[in-house]
C-alpha cells in the first residue's frame, strides 16, 4: 500500500546550527522559524468578514 | 438581535424550570439537569454567532489543536489495533506511526501558537482564569503524555532517553515508584491514563470557553478613559442594533 | 451590590455589541481535513525515524573490551548502576539533594538492583552443563571480600590493557575465578542469551527492561552512538531526534538549564533544573493571578492588531462619552 522509503530520507546525519552556548538541529530551527512566521501571518492577514450582522 | 448577557435572574429561573417542570421537588438527576442547562444552553453551547471583534486568523489555533489531537488519538488507536511492535515489522505499520509523530509535531506547534495568541489577548480576564489554567494543565500533561509516548518505541531512541531521562526523574523521588525503564508501565501511562487526563483537560477548556464566551478586547485607551466602574447586578445595556459597544459603556463586568 | 476596583488585566467589560454568524462546526471540520492533509502529507514524505536498538549482544560484538572492562565493575560493586543510591540501592551518600532534602533517598530503594548478582552471577548461574564455571562461581562467593576485591581489582588493571580475539586476552595475573567469569560472561553475551536472561522472568511474560538498560548505559557504546546523533545532554539532545528530523522543540527550555551553571557544574544538576521548571510551570499556570506578569499583554499591545478592525469600528463612530 505505501512504500517503505521516505521521499525524503531525514535519517541521513543531522545539520546543527551553533550560536554562543546555543547549539539546535536545523530541523527544530526551522520548526521554530516556522512557528513564529505563521503566529505573525495569524495576526496581520486580513480576516474575510462576517456574512451579515444581528 | 444584539448579543445579550442574561441578568442573573433568567439564568436561575432556567434552572429551576429545567430541573423541575412538573413543579415537583427536584430529583438529584433533575437538579444536575437544571445546572447544566443554566450554565450551558444548548445555544452557547453551539452558538453561530460570534462577537463582531472575531476577526482573526490566530482564533483558528484552538480549533487547528483540536483537529491535530483527534488525529494523534485516531492513529493511535490504529496502532494499538496491531501492538507496539507492528510498525517496525510493517510498512504499513510505519506510515502510522508516521501519521501519530506529525500530529504530534502539529499538535504542539498549534496549541504554542495558540497559547502565544491567549497570553498577547490576555484571555484569562473576566472570570476567565480557570480556562486559562486548564489550558496550561493541558499542555503540561501532554508533554508527559508525548515523553511516554517516546518511551514506548522499543528503539534506540527510547533505550536513550529512558536511561538519561531516568538521572532527572529519580533526583525528584519519582522514580521510585515511575519507572522509565519499564516499557509496561509507561506504555500503559501513554495509552491509558494520560490521555484520559488530557481529555479531561481538554474538555473543561472548551466547556469553559463556551461558558464564558471568548475573551472582549481591551478597553479602547485611545478614546476618553472610562470611569472606574463597580459592579452591578443588571444585565447589558441594549446597545441597539448595529451600534458597536464603546467604552464607558455600562456592559456588566465582575 | 459589590463594589471592586476594575483592573484592566484581570477584569473586563463583557461584550454587548454586535455579532456575526459564526459556523464553529463548519470551522473544526475544515480545520480537520486541512490538518489531516498535513499530517498524511509529513508522513508519506519524511515518514518517521527507526533506529535499531543496541542490545547486550549487538554491544559486546562490536566492542567486547568495552563489555569486559564495564562487567567487572558490575562484578565488584564500582558500576555507575551499582554506585547510583535510591533508587537501584542504598549507596551511602548516594542520591542529588534540593538543599538540605533528598528526595531520592525519601523515596527509598524501591527497584533493588545488585549488579554483581543481578547482572553476572545469576546470569552465569542459568547456563548449562558448565562445571568449570559453576565451580568457579562457587569459589567466588564463598571467598571473603578482600580476597573478591584483590582478584577482581587485578582484573580491572589487565582488563584495561586486554586484547580480544574471538577470545578476551589478557595478561598473566591473579585473578582467581573472575577471569573464567568474565570470559563466559562475554561468550554469553556476544551469543544473545545475556538479553534473554536479563528480561527473564518467573512467569514467562515481562515487560520491563530495567536490567538490560543499565547494563547497556554503564558501557560506553550507547554513550558514543548517542554523541555521534548529537543526543547528549551538552548537545541540546533533549530537545533532538535522530537525523534530520524535527525533535522536541517544546523542551527548549528544560533543557537550556543544562547548558549553563549552576545546573551544568553542579552534582545536583538534575533536581536543580527540575525544581527550576516547576516553578516556571508554576507562574504560568497561576499567570492570571500575578500582578505584573499578567500587565505584560497590555504593555506589548499586539492586541491591537489582532483587534485592529473592532478598534477602527469603535473610531469611526461618534463617543457617547
Amino acid at each position: 500500500m505505501q512504500s517503505l522509503a521516505a521521499l525524503v530520507d531525514l535519517s541521513t546525519p543531522g545539520h546543527y546550527v551553533h550560536w554562543g552556548f546555543v547549539q539546535i538541529s536545523v530541523a527544530n530551527l526551522v520548526v521554530i522559524a516556522v512557528m513564529l512566521v505563521v503566529f505573525a501571518l495569524a495576526v496581520l492577514l486580513p480576516f474575510p468578514h462576517g456574512r451579515s450582522k444581528r | 438581535m444584539t448579543a445579550r448577557h442574561l441578568s442573573p435572574d433568567d439564568g436561575a429561573a432556567r434552572q429551576r424550570a429545567a430541573a423541575a417542570p412538573d413543579g415537583l421537588r427536584p430529583t438529584w438527576t433533575g437538579r444536575l439537569r437544571g445546572r447544566a442547562v443554566a450554565a450551558l444552553p444548548p445555544d452557547k453551547l453551539l452558538p453561530d454567532t460570534q462577537p463582531a471583534y472575531v476577526a482573526s486568523w490566530v482564533y483558528v489555533f484552538g480549533a487547528l489543536t483540536l483537529a491535530a489531537l483527534a488525529i494523534v488519538v485516531l492513529s493511535g488507536a490504529v496502532l494499538a489495533l496491531k501492538g507496539p511492535a507492528w510498525w517496525h515489522v510493517s510498512s504499513v505499520g510505519l506510515f502510522f506511526n508516521s501519521v501519530h509523530l506529525w500530529s504530534t509535531e502539529l499538535f504542539f506547534f498549534f496549541m504554542v501558537v495558540h497559547l502565544w495568541a491567549k497570553f498577547c489577548m490576555a484571555a484569562w480576564r473576566g472570570r476567565r482564569r480557570a480556562t486559562w489554567v486548564t489550558g496550561v494543565l493541558a499542555f503540561v500533561i501532554s508533554i508527559a503524555t508525548a515523553f511516554t509516548g517516546y518511551l514506548s518505541q522499543q528503539n534506540f531512541d527510547s533505550e536513550w532517553i529512558s536511561t538519561q531521562a531516568k538521572d532527572g526523574i529519580n533526583a525528584t523521588g519519582a522514580g521510585a515508584f515511575w519507572n522509565v525503564l519499564n516499557f509496561g508501565q509507561m506504555l500503559m501511562w501513554h495509552i491509558v491514563l494520560l490521555p484520559a487526563v488530557v481529555g479531561l483537560f481538554v474538555g473543561i477548556h472548551v466547556l469553559l470557553v463556551r461558558r464564558r464566551g471568548v475573551v472582549p478586547p481591551f478597553a479602547d485607551d485611545r478614546a476618553a478613559p472610562s470611569h472606574e466602574a463597580t459592579a452591578t447586578d443588571d444585565g447589558a445595556s441594549a446597545a441597539g442594533e448595529g451600534q458597536p459597544a464603546t467604552t464607558g459603556s455600562k456592559g456588566a463586568w465582575q | 451590590m459589590s463594589t471592586r476596583r476594575f483592573r484592566p488585566d484581570r477584569d473586563v467589560e463583557e461584550w454587548s455589541g454586535p455579532v456575526v454568524r459564526y459556523d464553529l462546526a463548519k470551522e473544526v471540520t475544515v480545520c480537520f481535513f486541512v490538518v489531516l492533509l498535513l499530517v498524511l502529507g509529513f508522513s508519506a514524505i519524511f515518514s518517521s525515524p527507526d533506529d535499531k536498538p543496541i542490545t547486550i549482544k549487538s554491544w559486546s560484538t562490536a566492542r567486547p573490551l568495552d563489555f569486559v572492562q564495564t562487567a567487572i565493575t558490575e562484578l565488584d560493586g564500582t558500576s555507575a548502576t551499582a554506585t547510583y543510591g535510591p533508587p537501584y540501592n542504598t549507596t551511602p551518600g548516594a542520591g542529588q539533594k534540593l538543599g538540605p532534602v533528598s528526595l531520592a533517598r525519601l523515596a527509598g530503594a524501591h527497584i533493588p538492583i545488585d549488579t554483581s548478582s543481578d547482572f553476572v552471577i545469576r546470569p552465569l548461574s542459568t547456563l548449562p552443563d558448565s562445571p568449570a564455571l559453576d565451580a568457579a562461581i562457587t569459589r567466588y562467593e564463598a571467598s571473603p571480600a578482600s580476597q573478591q576485591t584483590a582478584w577482581d581489582n587485578a582484573y580491572t588493571a589487565a582488563a584495561a590493557k586486554a586484547t580480544f580475539d574471538g577470545s578476551i586476552r589478557v595478561s598473566p595475573g591473579r585473578y582467581g575465578p573472575v577471569s573464567l567469569m568474565m570470559a563466559d560472561l562475554l561468550d554469553m553475551a556476544r551469543s544473545g542469551a545475556l538479553d534473554g536472561a536479563l528480561t527473564s522472568s518467573p512467569q514467562l511474560y515481562g515487560t520491563d527492561y530495567t536490567k538490560p538498560l543499565l547494563f547497556i548505559a554503564d558501557g560506553s557504546y550507547m554513550n558514543d552512538v548517542a554523541g555521534a546523533r548529537h543526543l547528549h545532554g551538552d548537545q541540546w539532545g533533549m530537545m533532538n531526534e535522530t537525523g534530520n528530523f524535527p525533535g522536541q522543540a517544546w523542551l527548549w527550555l528544560y533543557t537550556m538549564w543544562y547548558q549553563i551553571p549552576p545546573y551544568s557544574t553542579s552534582s545536583n544538576g538534575d533536581v536543580l533544573v527540575w525544581a527550576t521548571m516547576m516553578l516556571l510551570t508554576l507562574l504560568l499556570i497561576l499567570l492570571p493571578f500575578i500582578p505584573g506578569l499578567r500587565s505584560i499583554p497590555r504593555h506589548l499591545r499586539i492586541y491591537r492588531l489582532i483587534w485592529r478592525r473592532h478598534y477602527r469600528s469603535l473610531s469611526q463612530q461618534p463617543s457617547e462619552g
